[in-house]
């Protein structure tokens, strides 16, 4: 049994069998074996190079008849790579000395050298480097006696284990097939836990170097709410989690029944829940889950895993679908959002040192007025099919705000000359996410309509640590006194000038955490779909009084670790049902 | 990649040692690999070399592949 502590990205539990999975998509254990296997292993190699040139070479001759010499000769050259005395020699030192298993070694061979075509200045050297993964593949298949399996198609239900996964690959997964996920790469903002958080798979990502411990079929555990990787579980391991899963399991199906009923306090006070979604087909998951609106429409994906922008099109039929779905309920829309640890298309030219701290977000928005001014006539244009708001992310200063506004009104008057779309008044909110925008919120207010604090990149910037680094991610506490005073000024300036405040981080989705909230004055979170028949049986279980008394007691507390124990202890009390012994 | 293919085949054709050096980069005419990381495109100056039993024959061949332009269409 192998123990490994990662970042838990989506809630859950999943057990099942490991499916290694590479970034080019081919079933790929990173393994040694043992030395007296190794001259075994080259001899399965050998067989496989004739068996991938056998495979070359029908493809040559029929592309030949087909398309003519001049294409077949693609293939001719391919199996000159195949056969290349160089690849052979690398490949043997690499299963002979080093005791690579065949796949490996072949997969280290071919990825340094398309690498190096990549790096090369020359675009003819680039594209070469896909010549080289094709003969991996076909070289991959041969080895494995079966055709590569990708993550649209698995074979059977597994847990996705891989370094990384792209955003095309996320993307393409078979929901009822994929059991979890876990990455050694990653981190909570970057796109494998977005995605799964949307289609609710539990996942672990930045777990560190462990692939090479683990084989497609090993028994795994993947735990969405600890964070944590098992492999290989001893029998009481197992047997524990299988309690708590299905502990878990009967807990869900009591909470569906609350589906229909409104999230209201005991003593009738009425809590807006709204859902967080990044992709158009989540509102399924909103409105099954009873969600009051959508207060978080993330807009990256559809920058992300594509090899150009989207057209104003693309937006526009995104943003008319959720708002279709979602009926008269409000949808905010937040504007790009990349950046940092999430990339599309845009690039800042030069590699950042911090890129927290550099050109992501709104800044990228302002930087690019091109891009910005297609999403926000997408947006727009929707905003006349329903309730639709647009949201500004990490604004920082005034100036921001004022720009992103004056490039808002002025696609507004584009459309109105262009006469095919009339405008409507849109709602304009900002994100709270720099401590800077908490202190200088009286100034921003009167410009704004609603403000939504972003409690993930606040806990960020206020405590100055990154929670994807390992050294330091127990300081990413979203319950440090710190934090908890600037979402309390946030909300103070806020309702002072009548307007209304939502918590949209991670925060809102955790029972304790929103009581608190609720207490101390929200009255809107917006959350992961997924959370909201919880977080729903938690406030119908209290009263308002309850929750203030809880947010002024913890209000007065100093360490985090106390705030989180406090609340922890209340909610035992106050909401026993939905508490899991761990 | 077609001429590459051709200019391996023909290398394979003999025992001796051939290679191509551009800019101070040497690749060994019998791997593909070796030849592509040499980037080399038209009107690149290289310098062919051969050492072995039947370097001349070799040269001669090669000589006569890059003088035909491949035998390129």
């Amino acid at each position: 049994m192998l123990e490994l502590q990662g970042i838990a990205v989506s809630p859950g539990v999943a057990i099942g069998k490991a499916l290694v999975f590479d970034r080019e998509g081919y079933s790929l254990a990173r393994c040694l074996i043992a030395r007296e296997e190794t001259e075994r292993e080259w001899l399965r190699l050998v067989e496989a190079v004739e068996k991938a040139n056998r495979k070359l070479e029908e493809s040559r001759e029929q592309t030949t008849a087909t398309w003519g010499q001049h294409l077949g000769g693609i293939f001719s050259a391919q199996q000159q790579l195949l056969l290349d005395p160089h690849v052979r020699f690398e490949t043997e030192h690499l299963i002979r000395d080093k005791q690579y298993s065949a796949e490996y070694a072949v997969s280290e061979v071919f990825a340094k050298y398309a690498a190096a075509f990549r790096r090369a200045s020359s675009s003819f050297l680039a594209d070469r480097a896909s010549d080289v993964r094709d003969v991996e593949r076909v070289l991959l298949e041969a080895l494995s006696g079966k055709p590569a399996p990708t993550l649209r198609e698995l074979p059977h239900e597994a847990i996705v284990v891989s370094h990384d996964l792209t955003p095309g690959e996320t993307a393409a997964f078979d929901p009822s097939k994929v059991l979890g996920i876990c990455t050694e790469a990653g981190g909570p903002g970057g796109h494998t836990a977005i995605v799964a958080r949307g289609m609710e798979i539990p996942a672990v990502v930045g777990v560190g170097n462990f692939l090479h411990n683990i084989r497609s079929g090993d028994e795994v555990i993947v735990d969405g709410h600890l964070g944590r990787i098992i492999v290989s579980p001893d029998d009481a391991t197992r047997e524990r989690y299988l309690l708590r899963r299905k502990a878990r399991e009967s807990i869900a199906t009591k909470l569906q029944e609350l589906r229909d009923l409104p999230a209201i306090t005991s003593d009738g006070v009425r809590i807006e829940l709204m859902a967080n979604v990044e992709f158009p087909h989540e509102t399924e998951a909103c409105l099954a889950r009873g969600a009051d609106g959508v207060g978080l429409y993330r807009t990256e994906f559809l920058y992300l895993g594509h090899d150009s922008e989207p057209t104003e099109e693309e937006h526009y039929q995104a943003y008319l679908q959720v708002v279709r779905d979602m009926k008269d309920r409000p949808v905010v829309i937040r504007t790009l959002d990349l950046g940092a640890d999430k990339m599309g298309m845009v690039r800042p030219a030069e590699p950042e040192n911090n890129p927290f701290l550099g050109l992501r977000s709104i800044r990228l928005s302002l930087r690019n007025p091109a891009l910005f001014r297609v999403q926000v006539r997408a947006i727009l244009r929707a905003a006349c099919a329903g309730d639709c708001r647009i949201m500004f992310p990490m604004v920082t200063t005034l100036d921001e705000l004022r720009s992103a506004r004056f490039l808002l009104r002025s696609v507004s008057e584009d459309l109105w000359a262009e006469g095919n779309y009339t405008p409507c008044a849109v709602q304009v909110g900002m994100m709270v996410e720099v401590p800077a925008a908490v202190l200088m919120l009286d100034r921003f207010i009167d410009e704004i309509d609603f403000v939504s604090i972003g409690t993930n990149d606040l806990t960020q910037y206020t405590l100055a640590v990154d929670r994807s680094n390992d050294s330091v991610a127990d300081l990413y506490q979203a319950c440090d006194p710190a934090v908890l005073r600037l979402i309390q000024r946030t909300h103070q300036i806020v309702s002072a000038h009548g307007k209304s405040t939502s918590v949209c981080g991670e925060m809102s989705n955790n029972p304790a955490h929103a009581l608190l909230l609720v207490g101390m004055g929200i009255r809107t979170l917006s959350l992961a779909p997924a959370a909201i028949p919880v977080i729903k049986k938690a406030i119908r279980s209290v009263t308002l009084g309850q929750c203030e008394a809880m947010a002024w007691r913890a209000l007065r507390l100093s360490t985090a670790r106390e705030v989180e124990a406090f609340l922890m202890n209340q909610l035992a009390g106050l909401v026993p049902e939905i508490v899991l012994q761990a | 990649m077609r001429p590459a293919d051709k200019l391996v085949r023909a290398a394979t054709a003999f025992q001796c040692q051939i290679e191509l050096e551009r800019a101070g980069q040497i690749a060994d005419c019998r791997s593909m690999i070796s030849l592509l990381t040499l980037g080399a495109m038209q009107g690149c100056e290289l310098v062919l070399r051969a050492q072995g039993p039947d370097a001349d024959a070799a040269i001669e061949a090669i000589s006569h592949l890059f003088d035909s332009q491949f035998n390129e269409p």
